[in-house]
């Protein structure tokens, strides 16, 4: 029975595969056939809008990796979406949540084709290599801004960077750890040792052993940018060893705040302000505040400037001084001597008197890795080499 | 000496923390998989179940105290409820779509992850950044000791003990009772269970109901409790691990305790040494759950015998 019944396929069962697959094929046409087509038709319609109408509105694109309002990255980054949004002959399509695969690739080619977007955010760093360079080869009339500074020359001339460097916030911010702790003792919940994360623990200890010289701060990794079960453990770890500030540079600090206000110890927030999460022990934090860049960018592509003949910089970077870096508003923890210490800081950093990457700097094996009589502007590539972490830290890179 | 830090006992002590806070989402999990096993269907969607229902425990219990007006003591525990009751819906799904003719209750589970996370990250989106009421804890360590260490160590969720009595009741249940017969009788020989006029399908959809009932108060725990805040990394795989978990037991209720007491301290392994500063080899820490779980796995297998435990219809597309 059972032989024959396979060897016989029914007349229905032939035209429902033929009618599913014709259905995939007209489906997935859409992702792979457009590659070449739609490369082309878009760039027409980019070349339209260039020579003349400016009553169609300016269509941003932007790409987060994590939700909206995660108190963390992507939450800083789509505050200050929020504050261009109201500019007239803006129009901004958001996507959030995506991650770091070739899914990135098909949300922005769905915001130039579908939306007409002309620029595109892409905000999360993992979305550069190979996604915005392999989009930014399809699409060379659309420009796309990575918030990095990983353009190199020979990639697409369409890239754009833009960055700013948490060291200096992250420098006063350990200064005020180092006048609120009791016990000397910093603890750091850190994703990955990678730069940027490296240099924002070297500078927080920095900045606390600029007041304390004997404060150490003990680092935890937790090996990805978002392991709420991990870095809970890690806080509660580090308040077992008598830590009683701790940082943090993670996707999303919130579980790591929320545990050390349950542990009764200080915290120092990154990404945005978490004031709110701790209303007791949250001391400071190092704050994004995006908008002005979004802001300065909308000017310039509104006036026609381009990244790709230069009339847009390659790279736009800045820190405390150009108002990209804040601090969070201080706990009722931060002394008034702290306080005033801390805005003292922050005025000689804005006015350049004060350098956080001034030799001798050791690591923590005792090595002089910045010389005496060097120092570091913030946009210094010498800077995103660093893989030490710095004298005071316990903890290791590997 | 109370105040300072405890030095190299911090690593028993965060395992042992680790061990009483984080097992809890791994047991409830376990459980639930369990008692789906034992009726001879296999429930992978429980990673799904699991996120839904640490969004929904989260949902409620911050909607209830902050829009409904209701208690902040009351509305945790409502939201352990509804996360049970978005868990059987989620079960009713997979229980009716894995029973159809022909289909393969494996591949219904990948979908049942990838749908119910889905819907809880939709859904979810609007909580990620409010607090919500935790769930209280019986302060055990405060009795014992002054050291805020171990104080805050030997904090213990009530659900979690609630988790470690069912499993002994579970087990029980499967031995002594008549309901529990039917189910082995389904999961291991369902003609014998047909023969004695108990309806197969009925079973199978009451036990997928009730584990995913078991799996979504497992993800109320970590929303409520520990980590106590959703979003969407918030299960971290911890849902499949504790379906592979079931095997590890070999489809023991009270095993599976032990595995998920396992499981939730070598979790903490990691940071618990970083605290102290043995810090090389991170990556190798951070992986001891499943390094572990592969040791023990090639300890106990044997070339000569099948999985004993195993339920006899696992895994075969039978009515």
């Amino acid at each position: 029975m059972r032989n024959i019944r396979s060897i016989y396929v029914p007349r229905r069962q032939v035209i429902r595969g033929l009618l599913a697959t014709a259905a995939f094929g007209a489906t997935s046409k859409l992702w792979t056939g457009c590659s070449s087509d739609s490369a082309t038709s878009n760039s027409t319609t980019e070349s339209g809008s260039g020579t003349g109408s400016s009553d169609q509105p300016l269509v941003l694109g932007f790409l987060y990796v994590g939700a909206k309002d995660d108190y963390g990255w992507s939450q800083a980054h789509a505050l200050g979406v929020k504050e261009i949004g109201n500019l007239p002959g803006v129009k901004i399509v958001e996507q959030a949540s995506v991650p770091e695969t070739k899914d990135v690739q098909e949300v922005m080619r769905s915001m130039i084709d579908e939306d007409g977007a002309t620029a595109i955010f892409p905000t999360s760093f993992g979305y550069f290599k190979p996604h915005i360079l392999e989009m930014a080869k399809q699409y060379p009339a659309v420009q796309f801004f990575h918030c990095s500074t990983l353009w190199e020359a020979g990639m697409p001339e369409n890239i754009g960077n833009y960055y700013a460097d948490t060291d200096e916030g992250q420098f006063v911010a350990g200064r005020v750890a180092a006048q609120t702790t009791k016990t000397g003792k910093l603890g750091f919940v850190a994703a990955k040792p990678v730069n940027p994360v490296i240099r924002n623990i070297n500078s927080f200890i920095m900045g606390a052993r600029s007041v304390k010289p004997d404060v150490k701060i003990q680092v935890i990794f937790t090996g990805d940018w978002l392991e709420p079960v991990k870095e809970e453990q890690a806080t509660n770890s580090l308040a077992d060893q008598g830590v009683d500030v701790i940082g943090v540079h993670v996707d999303s600090p919130k579980v790591v705040i929320e545990t050390a206000e349950k542990r009764k110890i200080f915290s120092s927030g990154y990404h945005a302000d978490q004031t709110d999460l701790a209303p007791k022990g949250y001391l400071t934090g190092t704050t994004f505040y995006w908008a002005e860049f979004y802001k300065n960018y909308v000017d310039m592509i509104k006036a026609g400037k381009k990244v790709m003949d230069g009339s847009i910089p390659r790279v736009i970077q800045g820190s405390m001084k150009e108002k990209y870096i804040k601090l969070a508003p201080f706990g009722p923890a931060v002394s008034e001597a702290a306080k005033k210490d801390a805005e003292d800081a922050e005025a000689k950093i804005a006015d350049g008197s004060l350098l956080v990457y001034t030799g001798e700097i050791k690591d923590n094996t005792g090595k002089v890795r910045i010389p005496k009589g060097t120092a570091y502007k913030m946009t210094d590539p010498v800077l995103d080499k660093i893989d030490w972490l710095a004298e005071g830290v316990q903890g290791s890179v590997s | 000496m109370a105040a300072e830090a405890i030095g190299w006992w911090g690593v028993p002590l965060g395992i042992l923390a680790g061990t009483l806070r984080s097992s809890a989402p791994f047991l409830f999990v376990s459980l639930g998989e369990c008692l789906t096993e034992k009726s001879g269907k296999i429930n992978l969607g429980l990673e799904g179940t699991l996120l839904m229902g640490a969004m929904s425990a989260y949902a409620i219990s911050y909607l209830g105290s902050e829009k409904w007006g209701m208690s902040p003591a009351a509305s945790p525990w409502i939201g352990v409820l509804v996360a049970g009751c978005a868990g059987m819906v989620l079960g009713f799904i997979h229980a009716w779509l894995s029973q159809q003719p022909k289909v393969n209750d494996i591949a219904v589970g990948i979908a049942m992850i990838i749908f119910g996370s889905g819907v809880a990250f939709f859904l979810g989106k609007p909580f990620i950044q409010p607090q919500a009421p935790q769930l209280p804890f019986f302060e055990l360590g405060r009795l014992m000791s002054n050291v805020p260490a171990v104080q805050s160590a030997l904090q213990i969720s009530p659900l979690f003990l609630i988790g470690v009595g069912l499993a002994p009741l579970m087990s029980w249940f499967f031995k002594s009772t008549r309901p529990g017969l039917f189910i082995r009788a389904v999961g291991d020989s369902p003609d014998a269970a047909l023969a004695m006029g108990v309806s197969i399908k009925k079973v199978r959809m009451l036990c997928i109901i009730a584990g995913s009932f078991l799996a979504g108060i497992g993800g109320a725990y970590l929303s409520l409790v520990s980590p106590g805040s959703w979003n969407e990394g918030i299960s971290s795989g911890q849902g499949l691990m504790a379906v592979a978990l079931v095997i590890f037991a070999r489809w023991n209720p009270v095993q599976c305790l032990w595995a998920s007491l396992f499981f939730g301290g070598t979790q903490a392994v990691g940071p618990a040494l970083q605290a102290v500063g043995v810090d090389s080899g991170i990556y190798l820490f951070n992986a001891a759950p499943y390094v572990l779980t592969l040791l023990i796995m090639i300890i106990t297998c044997s070339p000569k015998r099948t999985l004993s435990g195993a339920p006899g219809a696992l895994g075969t597309i039978s009515g």
